[in-house]
């Protein structure tokens, strides 16, 4: 529908809508979290959803204690590599769509702990991230912003087209393949479809 | 036909058919949501039966060895001593004299039981 028609009827009080638009609204207005923490990152995360900064704002104050229920993992906190397994195993247990927030510098790229032999340099490397939130630990603040950005993200998600997101389309997978427990590291220690670092280009 | 539309019980059908399609049209709809926009994608992981992340190892019809059986006839007799030695030890003053022999003599059957115990081997753990 023409953007200027439509505004033009708003101001006369009528109110158009496409089937699109308010699917994407219901969605993004009821994220619901799976309740789980990794590391300091979590506390600023329980802090977010209490009354001082109250997430309920936004419809995703729903922590879920169970991936069956929740749309969207906050990964806060340090992974390491004893836990990656499980992060994808529950990731993989979530019902699409499904949403991942990468919550600090450890959970995008290992942060101060990235030297570790025991830290995997962010969660990016096996499920796919939506919004990354650097900080050591980032403040409510800034989850709320990535929060924003998520809903952002959601309501400009197209139901049909070749653009379509992960979600709606049958080929693509639900599951993502997860690392195993090697001798040195994980293995395999990235999802080769999914993680590409940036190259350096000269 | 008029006979039909005079009956009593004509409110309480339509009544029905009005409470069916309110449940029915919902669901209904949601299915064809489903079916048009979000495939269904199970799988191995997905449908596992545990939440926690954790794979679940083995089988749920564990045998326990017969071993603990006596591990926790011992502990139930250790058990019920503490509940009897609490009172006794606050009130140790004001007791008579037969009820600290009493109380001796219960304490001799059970360190009698341990040593029995201790002499078939049930503490070592194999």
């Amino acid at each position: 529908m023409d953007e200027g028609l439509r505004s033009e009827l708003q101001k006369q009080g009528i109110f158009t809508t496409t089937l699109e638009e308010i699917y994407n609204w219901g969605r993004k207005n009821s994220v619901w979290p799976l309740g789980f923490g990794l590391a300091c990152c979590a506390i600023e995360m329980i802090a977010a959803s209490m009354s001082r900064w109250d997430l309920a704002r936004f419809g995703a104050e729903v922590f879920r204690p169970s991936p069956r229920q929740a749309d969207l993992m906050i990964v806060a906190g340090t992974v390491t590599k004893k836990m990656a397994p499980q992060v994808v195993r529950l990731y993989n247990q979530m019902p699409e769509p499904k949403y991942v927030i990468a919550m600090g510098a450890c959970a995008i790229s290992g942060g101060p702990f990235k030297q570790g032999y025991n830290v995997l340099k962010g969660i990016d490397r096996y499920i796919p991230v939506d919004v990354h939130i650097p900080g050591c630990p980032p403040r409510p603040e800034a989850l709320l912003h990535a929060f924003i950005t998520l809903q952002r993200k959601i309501t400009e998600q197209q139901l049909t087209g070749p653009n379509r997101p992960r979600h709606l389309r049958r080929d693509a997978p639900s599951e993502f393949p997860i690392p195993e427990y090697g001798a040195h590291d994980l293995v395999p220690p990235s999802h080769p479809g999914l993680w590409r670092p940036p190259g350096l280009v000269r | 036909m008029a006979d039909l539309l005079d009956s009593p019980y004509l409110i309480l059908v339509l009544l029905i058919l009005g409470a069916l399609g309110f449940a029915l049209v919902p669901l209904g709809l949601a299915a064809l949501w489903a079916r048009c926009f979000s495939p269904a994608k199970p799988g191995l992981i997905k449908n596992a039966t545990y939440e926690c992340g954790l794979e679940s190892k083995g089988d749920a019809w564990v045998q326990f060895h017969v071993q603990y059986y006596l591990y926790a006839i011992i502990f139930l007799i250790f058990d019920v001593e503490t509940i009897f030695l609490l009172p006794f030890a606050v009130s140790f003053l004001q007791l008579p004299p037969g009820a600290f022999v009493a109380m001796m003599i219960f304490l001799l059957l059970l360190v009698e039981g341990l040593v029995w115990a201790w002499q078939k081997g049930v503490l070592r753990w194999k």
